[in-house]
């Protein structure tokens, strides 16, 4: 809402001094977002004139016509002499009253003027269009004024070209604010001034002869108000005055019935429709439409109805959607000039509807049309019922007084009656709320500033006023108790919280696993959730993979991504692909988030229940909450490209591997304090001789390992790309193992070193788990220092080398027996996985 | 020098007099000396102080001295000797620590060659940011609480007191799922609060909630569709505005330091009643820079404050809907976006930065913030 402060004034006597920095400060304070002020003409420097065009030469050597004129501009010149003036605009004739802005003047701009040669004449100031003086976006050629103002009189006061606009973001409860009325209250209560309310003039009563109005529904429409103007001249223009208010309340002027209902509507807040009672048929009723009636509205575009949206009508079907826009056939004839006689013809009978509609059905139908008007706008966010016939008797009055009309004694008034809503609060209640004493006399006297009737002592019974249908309930009076005393009044305390148990295992843990990555070397990302079938057939993952299965959006950013993610790796692949093709060609990635996976297909998933709000949910509907959303674990993955140990003076690069996909799940199990196991395994979309599955015990927990070329080549990624994804849940599905305090042997360790033969089939991980078993309770440590393949061990066999560490707790271990624990380990070694020892 | 010895026969050992002793003792000094290395100082050391050496030849000849000049001999000899081996380990101290400094030396390397081969790692700022928020207010009692991204629109929307036509509920702004009914992709962590309302038996609840969220805007230099916010929830007996006010004053002067308030503005939201919009004064300038055109601040647009976000009591209606009485307990709650607050706080001039996953953004805020 852009409040002009001029206008505003008109209703409050603010001390003269205030600027619009001073009442914006006030206004914010109050609850009101004042966004800004609007500085209107600060650097206009007259003099800026009314000219009266005396002559004009055409002079047509030019690319464009050009008018070289002379201008009288009374004394204002100094000299009293015609002004010599060059223009450009063609919508003007001699005898017009223009505005001339002379040289030493500084237009907007800011654009100095001067007495300059153009054209071959010298054109002494200009003649100005609307854009030029900064009040509007139109330019539509120069401003004509009415001829009743002399030559010479000063522009700038006629024009009302300087001014303040304070521009006012309003609440979606705070309705009333969309009105100079409702703003001029806030700002008498913030400076403690009267209000002269515009709501507060005389009004005929109702009678039986006013328009005939049928209200079918009225749940959605309480109170029609119609009244009536005959001899409405079509001619008459909006004075001067009108269209700047118009203007710099942001709307455009555009004839005399519009742009009278508009200025009524800012004034009052109430939306008004004017009809040409000449294309009325019959009574105007309000129902609801038929589905699939059809209705062209003001804006050309024909509109299939639904039926719910509300509607005005007449004996030939729709004639307007209530509350939200009117429609082309009934609307106010523009002004014709009969070409032969010189006569005006127009809409000279006009039928004022001032009526109160329910926000939801206007929400719903501004909403379903995509027509957010002004009047839906004030609507939606509730309009004063009671101000609709003040907003009538407005906009008669201004029809009679500068349409030359006159107002019918019809009064129609259909009113619904409404029950009055009170309020009961305890009068200590806003004290309560605020952790302040304000005390009974002052929460009584701010309830009445807003407009409340305040009636009891201790237990206060409470009725708003009819504009601010947004009090309903006694926290709503607190606030503008609150509010008016100021929050920035408000002192500041700490409750005495709880004492608390600080983080759970589970944050703590992404904490240690976020630490850990990051300092083996690995960035975290975040990314976005959204996925396309595109990425899922790039990875290879087939149909019927679970990961296929995806919870979909109705309403995507993109339609290339309709999908949430079932697993990490499409947006760490994305973020992968970013990096190096900017350039950061060696990178380790990794994500902590949620991934949504669908299990089955059970009847409940995606179905949850509409339960009320007046009490708390059961169990049972708490779970069919639950139930209708999919699963959502949390899963940790990272991918790697590139260098792992660029290349520098100390040799050659290392590449980052599939054993470094697999070290960073290890990195998370140690985290987790859980012990991870891999065993070979084949899984989309990884390598199928380079993927690892990662075990719990024999639950799968995720995989690692270097991704498929297939899906390197379909990605566009780095060749060797490698990848891990983990499911979190899963991995601490049986909790951490509690670490155990160690018993240090102080003993000396016995170190025996171990090759052995296998086929090159047999996996490191068994011949270490036969090792573990052979050695016996005496094996502190194992470790495999060495892989060999070679002529000496044979074709399709390799030499596996461990040093086995020996200890016991209680003596020092003799060779002997270091040796049969060696030679144990290495019996089972042959026994299960058929290892000989290397010669 | 003593007398001459009577009993001595100078013809038949003419290895020890008394100047041959001496000039041996010299030749051996003088050699030692001469020997520039370890090598040459071995060598001369078999020469000089070997058993063929001639001291200890002339050593060997006094056994066949008469008894009276035996002892005369043995001392002059002795003494030679024992300055020979004084002279040759005060040579090798020497010549050995010549051979160290020269070693080490020929050891040394360029300590400024560049070692970066260990790959380097981060955390992406919007983590460490929220946990040190969660630090803030779990040090003050408060849990931190999470739920479902996907969430059921009674816990994301009812009940919170924005019905089934309220403005949010469009698909200009929310994220439904396809062919569902009441689901969507939450629009605020709100959902969360509810679910903790729902699972205490009874008040006090004090917990705070961060977490990722979803907005149907499209990804510019200001916004992004899926973003984290943080909301606090405190329900107890007798809370009030001013303790929502300390609560906040707290946490910025935890964040931003001492010193650092909040304001709050009246405001509008469905799920808290009163509401207000909160500022924080701007840690920058401190509102140094307000009507002070000579020292503009970047931060807050010389303003002097920062908007950090919306807060307020707790709506009855809200609690009504968990099954909690309103008569009895009061609460108060608000919310951020982490996004806004790291961009003021760090300098940040693009969300699209935050959000794209290139490593040079993150790199820098190391493992804490």
């Amino acid at each position: 809402m852009r409040v002009p402060l001029s206008w505003l004034r008109e209703y409050v006597d603010l001390p003269t001094g205030e600027t619009g920095r001073d009442i914006q400060a006030k206004l914010i304070r109050a609850g009101l977002e004042v966004e800004g002020v609007e500085q209107l003409g600060a650097d206009l420097k007259g003099p800026l004139v009314v000219g009266q065009v005396l002559a004009i030469e055409e002079l047509t050597e030019f690319k464009k016509p050009i008018r070289y004129c002379q201008v009288d501009v009374g004394d204002a010149n100094g000299t009293g002499e015609p002004q010599n003036i060059v223009c450009g605009a063609r919508n003007f004739a001699v005898g017009d009253k223009v505005v001339v802005v002379l040289p030493g003047a500084v237009l907007p701009g800011p654009f100095p003027i001067a007495a300059r040669a153009t054209y071959g004449k010298t054109s002494e100031g200009m003649i100005c269009s609307a854009r030029e003086l900064g009040m509007g976006d139109e330019h539509d050629g120069i401003i004509v004024l009415p001829p009743e103002y002399e030559p010479g009189t000063d522009a700038i006061e006629l024009l009302e070209l300087v001014d303040e606009v304070l521009d006012i973001a309003v609440t979606a409860d705070r309705g009333y604010c969309l009105s100079l009325r409702g703003v001029a209250r806030e700002m008498a209560i913030a400076y403690g001034l009267p209000l002269r309310d515009p709501a507060l003039i005389d009004v005929p009563p109702a009678n039986s002869y006013g328009p005939l109005v049928k209200v079918e529904d009225p749940a959605a429409c309480d109170r029609f108000v119609a009244r009536s103007v005959v001899g409405v001249d079509p001619a008459a223009k909006s004075p001067i005055w009108m269209q700047r208010r118009i203007q710099k309340a942001g709307m455009r002027p555009i004839s005399l019935a519009v742009d009278i209902t508009n200025y009524v509507m800012l004034e009052m807040g109430q939306p008004l429709h004017a009809y040409d009672r000449h294309r009325i048929d019959g009574a105007i009723t309000v129902r609801r439409a038929t589905a699939g009636e059809k209705l062209r509205t003001l804006d050309g575009v024909e509109r299939t109805l639904d039926n719910e949206d509300l509607l005005i009508c007449d004996n030939s079907g729709p004639i307007g959607i209530a509350g939200v826009m009117g429609g082309a056939g009934t609307e106010i004839a523009d002004a014709v000039v009969d070409p032969e006689t010189g006569e005006v013809n127009g809409t000279t009978e006009i039928v004022i509807e001032a009526a109160h509609f329910a926000p939801v059905s206007i929400a719903r139908s501004a909403r379903r049309h995509k027509l957010p008007s002004e009047a839906a706008k004030r609507f939606e966010r509730g309009v004063d019922p009671e101000a609709t016939k003040a907003a009538a008797q407005r906009a008669v009055d201004l029809l009679v007084l500068v349409a030359g009309g006159t107002a019918e004694a019809g009064v129609t008034d259909v009113v619904a009656p409404r029950p009055v809503h009170s309020i009961s609060i305890a009068a200590d209640l806003p004290d309560r709320v605020a952790g302040q004493e304000y005390g009974r006399e002052t929460v009584v006297r701010r309830l009445q500033e807003v407009g409340c009737t305040v009636v009891g002592t201790d237990v206060l019974v409470v009725t708003p006023p009819t504009w601010r249908p947004d009090l309903t309930d006694p926290n709503d009076l607190c606030e503008e108790v609150i509010r008016l005393e100021g929050y920035e009044n408000l002192p500041s305390t700490l409750p005495n919280v709880p004492a608390g148990r600080g983080l759970t295992d589970a944050q703590r843990l992404r904490r240690r696993i976020g630490v850990a990555l990051a300092s083996a070397g690995q960035v975290e990302v975040q990314n976005y959730p959204f996925i396309g079938e595109a990425v899922l057939d790039g990875l290879g993952i087939e149909a019927g993979d679970p990961r296929r299965v995806t919870v979909q959006l109705a309403n995507p950013i993109s339609h290339e991504e309709p999908s949430l993610r079932t697993t990490l790796l499409p947006g760490l692949l994305g973020a992968l692909h970013r990096n190096v093709g900017r350039g950061s060609t060696d990178v380790a990635l990794f994500e902590l988030g949620r991934v949504f996976r669908v299990d089955g297909t059970a009847e409940t998933l995606y179905r949850a229940p509409r339960l009320p709000v007046d009490r708390r949910p059961t169990e049972d509907e708490i779970a069919q909450l639950d139930a209708a959303l999919p699963r959502q674990p949390y899963r940790v993955g990272a991918v790697f490209a590139g260098s792992r140990d660029p290349q520098g003076w100390w040799g050659k690069a290392q590449a980052w591997t599939w054993a470094d996909a697999v070290e960073a799940a290890r990195t998370v199990a140690d985290a987790a304090g859980v012990e991870l196991t891999v065993r070979q395994d084949q899984h989309t979309p990884w390598h199928p001789g380079r993927c690892a599955g990662l075990y719990v015990g024999e639950q799968l927990v995720g995989h690692a390992g270097e991704l498929h070329p297939r899906a390197i080549k379909a990605l566009n990624l780095p060749e060797r790309t490698c990848a891990m994804e983990l499911d979190l849940d899963l991995l601490t599905a049986g909790g951490a193992a509690k670490a155990e305090g160690p018993k240090i042997s102080t003993f000396p360790v016995a170190t025996q070193d171990v090759a052995l033969i296998v086929d090159d089939a047999v996996k490191a991980a068994d011949v270490e788990s036969a090792l573990r078993t052979g050695a016996g309770e005496l094996l502190e440590s194992l470790r495999l220092f060495d892989v060999y393949r070679g002529e000496s061990v044979g074709e399709g066999k390799k030499s596996l080398a461990y040093a086995l560490r020996f200890r016991a707790a209680d003596r020092t271990l003799t060779a002997d027996e270091a040796s049969a624990a060696r030679e144990s380990a290495v019996a089972e070694a042959a026994t299960r996985v058929g290892a000989t020892l290397r010669g | 020098m003593s007398a001459p010895n009577k009993s001595y026969d100078p013809v038949e050992v003419e290895a020890l007099k008394p100047e041959e002793i001496e000039r041996l003792r010299d030749e051996a000094i003088a050699a030692f000396a001469a020997a520039t290395d370890l090598d040459a100082l071995h060598e001369a050391k078999v020469a000089h102080t070997g058993d063929r050496s001639p001291l200890a030849l002339a050593n060997r000849e006094i056994g066949a001295l008469p008894p009276a000049a035996k002892a005369d001999a043995g001392k002059r000899v002795g003494a030679a000797r024992g300055a020979v081996n004084k002279a040759l380990a005060e040579r090798r101290v020497a010549l050995e620590a010549e051979r160290d400094a020269r070693v080490l030396v020929e050891e040394a390397v360029d300590v400024t060659l560049p070692y970066d081969r260990a790959p380097r790692g981060g955390r992406h700022p919007l983590t460490t940011f929220a946990e040190r928020l969660m630090d803030v207010f779990t040090a003050m009692g408060y849990s931190v609480a999470e739920g479902p991204e996907v969430e059921a629109e009674w816990l994301n929307f009812d009940a919170l007191n924005m019905g089934p036509d309220h403005p949010a509920r469009s698909t200009q702004d929310t994220f439904f799922l396809k062919d569902a009914d009441s689901v969507v992709l939450r629009t605020h962590t709100s959902g969360v609060q509810i679910r903790s309302l729902l699972a205490a038996a009874e008040p006090p609840v004090y917990v705070i909630c961060p977490g990722r969220v979803f907005r149907s805007d499209e990804l510019d230099a200001t916004h992004t569709p899926v973003f984290n916010q943080v909301e606090l929830l405190a329900v107890d007996e007798g809370l009030t505005m001013a303790d929502l006010k300390g609560t906040l004053d707290h946490m910025v002067a935890s964040l931003f330091g001492e010193g650092i308030s909040t304001r709050l503005r009246p405001n509008y939201f469905p799920f808290t009643e009163p509401s207000a919009e909160m500022d924080m004064v701007c840690f920058v300038c401190r509102g140094e820079s307000v009507g002070n055109p000579d020292r503009p601040c970047r931060t807050c647009s010389s303003e002097g404050w920062i908007e950090l976000g919306g807060c307020g009591m707790v709506n009855p209606r809200v609690l009504v809907a968990c099954g909690i009485d309103p008569n009895k307990y009061s609460g108060f709650a608000f919310g951020f976006g982490i996004e806004r607050m790291l961009m003021f706080r760090h300098n940040v001039e693009d969300m699209r930065d935050i959000v794209e996953g290139d490593v040079r953004f993150t790199l820098p805020f190391g493992m804490e913030i």
